[in-house]
């Protein structure tokens, strides 16, 4: 059985906000169950004893001083935006209609 | 006399002697990249007027007296995945084209700092996902040694673009092998340092706990002269080690392994290797032993799934870095109409900005990470990467430095694994160990391969910081290698690269 479904890819693209064709979708389907097959070979040495690595130094807490430093303008900030008003980003409707 | 085929080191002191200005070196090889570029497409983006003005105020301090740093004057080349105020930065791909960072990041305000002429930006993979340069949103780069064949990837316009002569050094980044790979298929020296050794600080992430910046050249010395060049705390990185940066130009000069222990790694030799890279591996081995050192096995018996676990860990990190690319505040925005709402517009964005391979990484994190399979997959990665690094401790307890090839073949054809993003997969299994464990690694070209006379590259690992390992037994057998061959590599290579 594959493990993956084009109506899983579908679903995973909606939540990663990536719009697909029906033709990408179904490549993706099939190259991602191929994937899927490959890379489920960490399961067989992944016992329960052995903890986790998710990073290869062992930090934590990495504080500096709270000073403030100068950074960028605001038109610097704002030379990248696609759109822009009022020195601020513009941006497409977040919410609902009212 | 000095020009393009001068080492940097060399390059460095005719320039502290006055023998040649900064704005003549860069002026040469903004000539070299005008006429060899075209075949090779190694750059993106061509800054000659930064160049040549970050020139003339080099020589303008010498002029004046000023102390300089010791590779002030000397020409780089840049991955464009490094922000840099002002140049168009892409990481390859259609959701930057246009985007000029307005800050530099650490290495680029470190390069600056010291004088390091940068020439531009050099093209690569997007998002740095593949190992070929066939993933970048534009056009693929040629390998210098044969037209037909790729350099390798991500990093494999940097590495084109310092095997071809354009620049005497370049700055890449190394994920999986990213550095190591493509150095490895186009003869030169590339060295991925220890994890948190050079600061992320302005490089695009992909995979944040594997990403590392390095550096290339075509001498072992070069390269650890932009090594400590670029190294060092970073505040703004918070992954940044504060500890003082290993001593690897002492360590690239001192030619001498008398006594070093060189662990060769059973899993990663014999089958699965193309037999003329074996050779060269093996002819090597011959040499550190000659010089003094002692051979002993070492067994990693987890590696063989390290493979695996990098294909579930650094897409599922490349799914969250990536989510910034949204359209709001830079960057591509499609279909913004008035009538569509934020999240139309970052889902059509990102579909049109994207590139396949980009969009096939994303949604295998999104599975890995999603509730019911974080687990099985994302949870089963993690654990093997304890299990890699546990190998390394072993191994690294018989063994000062570990040594295996850099790639199971020399530079594959353009076009040959595109089709198969499970077999391009496969030319990282050696390298990818290395970042799974954050220790650092160098790929030394050490001859061409009898089937086919492409470079070979051998990889030599050596614990966390203690990355001036890799640069003394790096520098001892080049320098072996050197005496054999009587001329550096890069002089077999093909008409494009010989000196005239």
């Amino acid at each position: 059985m594959a493990a993956i479904s084009r109506d899983d890819v579908a679903h995973l693209a909606k939540l990663a906000r990536v719009e697909m064709t029906p033709d990408e979708l179904d490549h993706m389907a099939t190259e991602l169950d191929q994937i899927l097959g490959a890379v489920k070979r960490v399961q067989e040495v992944a016992t329960a004893d052995i903890p986790p690595t998710s990073h290869p130094l062992s930090m934590s807490n990495i504080f500096r001083d709270d000073v403030v430093k100068p950074s960028l303008t605001n038109e610097e900030a704002l030379s990248g935006a696609p759109a822009k008003a009022e020195e601020r980003f513009k941006v497409p409707q977040i919410l609902g209609e009212e | 006399m000095t020009n393009i085929y001068s080492t940097a080191a060399e390059m460095a002191s005719a320039l502290a002697a006055k023998e040649i200005s900064a704005v003549d070196l860069t002026k040469q090889h903004l000539d070299r990249i005008a006429s060899v570029d075209g075949k090779l497409h190694a750059f993106l983006h061509v800054d000659s007027e930064g160049a040549l003005a970050q020139a003339e105020a080099v020589d303008a301090k010498r002029a004046k007296g000023e102390t300089l740093s010791p590779l002030a004057g000397v020409p780089i080349a840049v991955k464009d995945i490094l922000a840099q105020k002002g140049v168009p930065t892409t990481a390859g791909s259609k959701i930057l084209e246009g985007w000029r960072p307005p800050y530099d990041s650490t290495v680029v305000a470190k390069l600056k700092a010291a004088g390091v002429v940068i020439l531009g930006k050099t093209n690569m993979d997007e998002f740095a996902m593949g190992s070929s340069t066939e993933n970048s949103a534009y056009g693929t780069t040629q390998n210098p040694w044969d037209l037909t064949r790729t350099p390798g990837g991500s990093s494999g316009g940097s590495a084109a673009a310092v095997a071809s002569f354009e620049a005497p050094l370049a700055i890449g980044t190394d994920t999986g092998g990213s550095i190591r790979q493509p150095a490895a298929l186009t003869g030169i020296v590339g060295v991925k340092p220890t994890y948190g050794g050079v600061s992320r600080y302005g490089v695009i992430a992909y995979s944040s706990s594997l990403d590392q910046v390095g550096p290339f050249g075509r001498t072992v010395l070069d390269t650890a002269l932009l090594h400590e060049t670029i190294a060092g705390h970073d505040e703004r990185d918070s992954t940044s080690i504060n500890a003082p940066v290993p001593q690897v130009v002492a360590a690239a000069k001192r030619l001498d392994v008398k006594g070093m222990k060189i662990g060769v790694i059973k899993e990663l030799s014999g089958s699965g290797f193309q037999a003329g890279v074996s050779a060269r591996i093996s002819e090597s081995l011959e040499l550190l032993v000659a010089a003094g050192a002692e051979i002993v096995e070492v067994s990693c018996p987890n590696f063989e799934y390290a493979l695996a676990a990098y294909y579930l860990i650094a897409p599922s990190e490349a799914s969250s870095n990536l989510a910034r690319f949204d359209s709001m505040r830079y960057g591509l925005r499609v279909g913004d109409d008035g009538s569509k709402g934020a999240e139309e517009v970052m889902s059509a964005t990102r579909e049109a900005g994207f590139g396949k391979e980009v969009k096939r990484r994303i949604i295998l994190g999104t599975y890995a990470l999603s509730s019911g399979y974080y687990d099985a997959y994302y949870g089963s990665a993690q654990k093997v990467r304890t299990l890699v690094k546990r190998d390394f401790e072993s191994a690294f307890a018989k063994a000062d430095v570990l040594v295996s090839p850099v790639t199971p073949t020399t530079a594959f054809k353009i076009g040959e694994k595109s089709n198969d993003p499970v077999a391009m997969y496969l030319s990282d299994i050696a390298t990818i160990p290395v970042n799974m464990a954050g220790i650092g690694g160098m790929s030394l070209p050490v001859g061409l391969a009898e089937e086919d006379g492409l470079p070979v590259g051998l990889q030599i690992m050596a614990p966390l910081m203690q990355d001036d390992r890799f640069y003394r037994v790096g520098g001892t057998l080049e320098a072996a290698l050197l005496s054999k061959w009587g001329k550096p590599i890069l002089s077999n290579a093909p008409d494009l690269m010989v000196q005239k």
